[in-house]
């Protein structure tokens, strides 16, 4: 049985709650032995020394009394493993969400967000088996038979030694089949982790499948996948039955083979009929701890797959490097110099940026335009500090922005993407996410500064309409308009603005334009757009290609230039 | 739904598996019944031998014991092996049923539900289902059978003793379980809520996180997880509890009822049976303490099997007609078109009169939120239009079946959706039989080719969740050469390259158009294209 060593860390924290689980698991098969003791004297007393029900009244008081002790025990160690497995798994879920938040968004691209979420939330849930079960019988296992063991022992040498020979076969066995198991319980996990990431894209792709009428073919593939699924997950339960099987058989033969043994000696007068039920009667319950362990252990092997995962993305490097000593963030206005600035993503053969040489002064409107692969959005990332440089470094007022704290930095932003996200809530909530202390009048401020009130006027409960997964009941370009709102509530000195206003009509855009030149006034703007037509009075202009800046100037100047800007302005007029 | 109806529902989904799970429960049933008779045979075997009689009158006692320590372990095995088959085989049914019966519904009836949401459902509550036949039905079916034994094997020894044991069985069979599941219902109703919610607050965090941490709510998006999480653990603490407490009660039971057949045993029955007595009833509760779980277990399947059902459950309009239509031109012709998304939400499109004959490049300007992607809806039968008439071909839409009205349009969504496979396998999705050259060709068309070239893995490089690894750009690229490879007669773009730039446009839009000369494009945006190549621009209002 491998248990992942890492999780036995993850009890140092709730290590007294969890001896305190074991130790009464421990009296727990004590009281076990006692009442099997008491069972045994009633029976003796009444079938061989013909005592009356009055002469074993007493005994009958003691079973009782036992038997009640015994549930306010097994009540208290299990309480006692409960809380160390809530405290366990809110720990693990906190701490991973909040790694997640350090790898940041760039990185977690590469992911499937199904999949993470399934291992926050599910593969989280499922280390409920191991902690509540299968770590505390890990101790019960040893230490209950020993218990048992010790009091047989002066009974009858004979059924303690069968009962020692046997007891180390079914770890030993549990271990052999448990390291197989344990390779087979983690593609049960991916494959159900597969599954569900599978699922949320057929049914997000749902409409396009339909386009191409290719919906149907979907079911078969669900079917096959869900095959798949049976196929592994059975693979681990025939394993985990096998187990199962060679306990229960190790078990009832031991018990067999007890029972026939002492009853021989019995006829023969050999030993005593107290002593043989009593061993009888304690017989499976040498065993139960070490049966209990096999039976948790199928819970354990989907627990042990989901733990190499979590821990895996716990020990998954930010893609910040941590700031040991923060330099606070200089006042704006900022002067950004990218100093020798490369940037490779993983996996692709050139670089984004390269070598990337670039100041941008305070107070500027600076217009960043390229061909699509150019590296404007890489810039911007970096700039959003989703990304670190590959080599060379950004300077703000002449400091490296790696030594300033990410938040301060952000703090200063504002920021409006090519594809804003929009949460499952409120229009409302999601103006205020720029700003949570934001007041109802400035919200609905900000809306009308980005073309909204319209919008609001339809929608059949205004400001609180909830906008669904994604925004779902919103257009590209009403996305568009609510991330300009977040833009206008958060008032930040320097706004970075990608590709703002691709999706907005002319008539619209044109009242956009009069608001964001209100809000750009005062402002350090950084942005990128295809429209050339919005960035004329821009005081700079970046022509970026192939990862590297080959133009700079005002519009006028690039014009006269006759180069890529000149080319890319004839084409779009 | 009322429970019952849910319940009714969920057994009709276990009939095709009628023979398997009785093979099962049977099999449950010998299990359970060997450690009995084991146990019995043992302490007779014991409590005989006490006495010295001669070894011949052991012999059979001692076969038994032989018998049953083997028989125990291999019925258990077969059980195992029987019933989880049958519940992996009923999984799959469901998730295939769960499917079939949402297609329909989409996009129409799905604009409210959140993919998260869905996703927590189907993989969840399937999951949740399971536990209906392993941990409800079986283990009933069998407890009932080992009833009958007990009562058979202590009725025989006596009437009273027999009784007592009944009422305990009862008790620790169907009361403590059930008072424990009507107490823990409403909790683990709101576990089950609860958790669907961090379900959608985890996935929005997840894709939603640039937008959390520019704006600094990174922290409070942080604690609002929290705050949910605890709120589950808390929920789920409730109902630990409360299996706790029934668990210890169970084993309590097991012990009391020991005592009380002792005790009313001692007097009446004959005293070599006392041990037999005991151990059996001790081996029996093997059948009765898993059943307290198995009612909490009924009570999450039938929250579970409600919320499948309510989804899909939703009644359909519009029968499709049958007969294949093939039209002889594609003309298409709005007459006095009205159309609103519900009773309740305005009127979309008003008396909308167009005509495109078949080959026309035609440009649908307009503001956005007009209705121009509405067009598209009605045009493939993701919506019916209320008012007026729609013909292709001299014939209504709704005289073609939606498969055969999608053959015929490939259209280019503002946000088109890539599967997390390789661009090929994207590609591949318009026509599954496409050739290498063809694949080569719209590649080409599209300006993609670079970029593959440029690509260690060339097409079959992934694309990454929602195809997150391309720019927005290269995403529509994509989209716009899966569109070209179905090679239909009419190609829509629905503002399918707002994410390129203006150069880049207009050189795609150009091969696009020699490609798609003499067949129909409906080229739907919100400013005119630059250059004058469109056979006709309209311009829309509200």
């Amino acid at each position: 049985m491998k248990v992942d060593r890492r999780l036995f860390f993850e009890l140092g924290p709730v290590r007294l709650l969890f001896f305190l689980a074991v130790g009464l698991g421990l009296i727990n098969g004590l009281l076990v032995i006692g009442l099997a003791y008491t069972l045994t004297q009633i029976i003796n007393n009444v079938f061989l020394k013909d005592a009356t029900l009055t002469d074993v009244q007493g005994l009958f008081a003691w079973l009782i009394g036992l038997a009640g002790l015994r549930l306010i025990v097994q009540w208290g160690s299990e309480l006692a493993a409960l809380h160390v497995t809530e405290h366990i798994k809110t720990s693990l879920r906190e701490r991973l969400f909040s790694h997640l938040l350090q790898l940041g968004p760039v990185a977690l691209t590469q992911e499937h967000s199904g999949e993470l979420v399934n291992t926050l939330l599910e593969g989280v849930e499922s280390l409920d088996g191991y902690f509540r079960q299968l770590i505390p019988q890990l101790f019960l296992m040893l230490l209950v038979p020993l218990a048992i063991f010790w009091v047989v022992v002066p009974q009858d040498v004979l059924s303690a030694l069968i009962l020692i020979c046997t007891a180390p076969l079914l770890p030993l066995f549990m271990m052999l089949i448990g390291r197989w198991a344990g390779a087979v319980g983690q593609r049960q996990f991916k494959s159900l982790s597969y599954l569900s990431a599978h699922f949320l894209d057929v049914l997000q792709g749902l409409t396009t499948l339909k386009l191409f009428n290719r919906s149907q073919a979907q079911i078969k593939t669900i079917g096959r996948l869900s095959d798949d699924f049976r196929v592994a997950t059975m693979q681990v339960l025939r394993v985990a039955f096998l187990s199962a099987l060679a306990l229960e058989l190790l078990t009832t033969l031991s018990i067999a083979m007890i029972a026939v043994e002492i009853g021989l000696r019995l006829l023969y007068g050999k030993m005593a009929f107290e002593q043989a039920f009593f061993i009888l009667v304690i017989t499976p319950e040498f065993y139960q701890p070490l049966r209990n362990f096999g039976a948790s252990f199928h819970a354990a092997s989907a627990g042990n797959a989901a733990a190499q995962r979590i821990f895996e993305l716990l020990e998954t490097s930010p893609a910040l490097a941590t700031i040991t000593e923060a330099i606070p963030l200089p006042n704006p206005p900022f002067h950004i110099e990218f100093r020798a600035v490369s940037y490779q993503y993983l996996g692709r053969e050139r670089p984004a940026l390269h070598n990337l040489q670039l100041e941008l002064r305070p107070g500027q409107h600076i217009a960043i335009v390229g061909p699509s692969g150019a590296g404007k959005s890489t810039m911007i990332n970096l700039l959003l500090r989703f990304l670190e440089p590959t080599t060379g470094q950004i300077l703000v007022n002449g400091i490296p922005l790696a030594t300033i704290m990410p938040e301060a930095w952000r703090s200063q932003l504002a920021w409006v993407s090519q594809k804003p996200y929009l949460f499952n809530t409120t229009l409302l909530e999601n103006i205020r996410l720029a700003k949570p202390t934001a007041s109802l009048d400035e919200i609905v401020w900000a809306g009308e500064q980005a073309g909204l009130t319209e919008l609001v006027a339809q929608l059949p409960n205004g400001w609180q309409t909830p906008i669904g997964e994604r925004g779902a009941r919103l257009s590209g370009g009403q996305a568009q308009r609510v991330a300009l709102a977040r833009a206008f509530l958060k008032d930040a000195p320097l706004l970075i603005w990608d590709e703002a206003t691709t999706h907005l009509d002319s008539n619209l855009e044109t009242q956009i334009q009069t608001a964001m030149q209100r809000l750009m006034q005062g402002r350090a703007v950084v942005m990128i757009a295809h429209r050339l037509h919005t960035i004329r009075q821009a005081d700079q202009i970046l022509v970026l290609s192939e990862g590297q800046v080959i133009e700079m100037g005002t519009h006028d100047f690039l014009l006269n230039q006759h180069r890529l800007y000149h080319q890319l302005v004839m084409t779009y007029d | 739904m009322t429970d019952w109806r849910v319940f009714k529902h969920l057994v009709r989904l276990l009939t095709p598996f009628r023979r398997s799970i009785l093979a099962a429960v049977f099999l449950g049933f010998l299990t359970i019944g060997s450690s009995m008779a084991l146990m019995g045979t043992s302490a007779w075997l014991i409590a005989k031998a006490a006495l010295h009689p001669s070894i011949a009158e052991l012999n059979l006692a001692i076969v038994g014991v032989r018998f049953f320590g083997i028989s125990r372990g291999l019925l258990r095995y077969l059980e195992r092996l029987t019933s989880h088959h049958v519940t992996f085989r009923l999984l799959k049914n469901l998730r295939v049923w769960f499917y079939q019966q949402l297609e329909p519904l989409a996009p129409a009836r799905l604009i409210n539900q959140h993919s998260g949401d869905l996703l927590t459902r189907v993989v969840h509550d399937i999951d949740t289902l399971q536990n209906f036949y392993l941990r409800v039905v079986a283990p009933s079916l069998v407890a009932v059978g080992i009833t009958i034994a007990m009562l058979i094997f202590a009725g025989g020894l006596d009437l009273i003793v027999a009784l007592a044991l009944l009422l305990f069985l009862i008790v620790s069979g169907v009361i403590l379980p059930i008072v424990a599941w009507q107490s823990g219902k409403k909790q683990g109703q709101t576990a089950v809520q609860i958790r669907a919610n961090l379900n959608i607050e985890l996935l929005d965090g997840v894709q939603g996180m640039a937008e959390l941490l520019i704006f600094g709510q990174a922290q409070s998006y942080f604690a609002k997880i929290q705050t949910r999480n605890q709120d589950l653990i808390r929920q789920q603490h409730g109902l630990a509890h409360r299996s706790i407490l029934q668990s210890g009660l169970g084993n309590f039971l097991v012990w009391l009822s020991i005592g009380v057949l002792l005790w009313l045993g001692i007097p009446r029955l004959d005293e070599i049976m006392l041990a037999p007595l005991a151990l059996v009833t001790m081996a029996c509760y093997e059948a009765f303490l898993p059943l307290g779980s198995a009612f909490q277990n009924l009570g999450s399947s039938i929250e579970a099997g409600r919320r499948l059902m309510m989804l899909v459950e939703s009644d359909l309009s519009s029968p499709d007609p049958a007969s294949a239509l093939s039209p002889s031109n594609f003309d298409i012709t709005f007459k006095h078109v009205g159309f609103q998304y519900g009773p309740d939400e305005p009127a979309v499109l008003r008396d909308l009169n167009l005509s495109i004959p078949q080959g026309t490049h035609i440009a649908i300007l307009g503001p956005s939120g007009v209705g121009k992607s509405t067009l598209i809806n009605l045009l493939v039968r993701f919506w019916d239009y209320q008012a007026g008439e729609i013909q292709l071909g001299g014939h209504a839409l709704h005289d073609y079946s939606p498969e055969a009205l999608r053959d015929l349009i490939a259209v280019v969504p503002q946000n088109p959706h890539l599967f997390n496979a390789t661009i090929r396998e994207n590609l591949l999705l318009a026509q599954p039989k496409a050739t290498e050259e063809q694949l080569e060709t719209v590649v080409k068309i599209v300006g993609l080719d670079n970029l593959i070239a440029s690509l260690p893995e060339g097409l079959d490089t992934w694309v990454g969740e929602l195809g997150h690894t391309l720019s927005a750009g290269e995403r529509q690229r994509v989209a716009i050469a899966r569109a070209m490879l179905k090679n239909a007669p009419i190609l829509v773009l629905d503002e399918a390259t707002t994410n390129l730039d203006a150069v880049s446009q207009q050189n795609l839009l150009k091969t696009v158009q020699l490609e798609m000369e003499g067949r129909t494009i409906i080229f739907i945006t919100h400013e005119a294209p630059k250059g004058s190549w469109m056979t006709t621009v309209i311009r829309a209002e509200t």
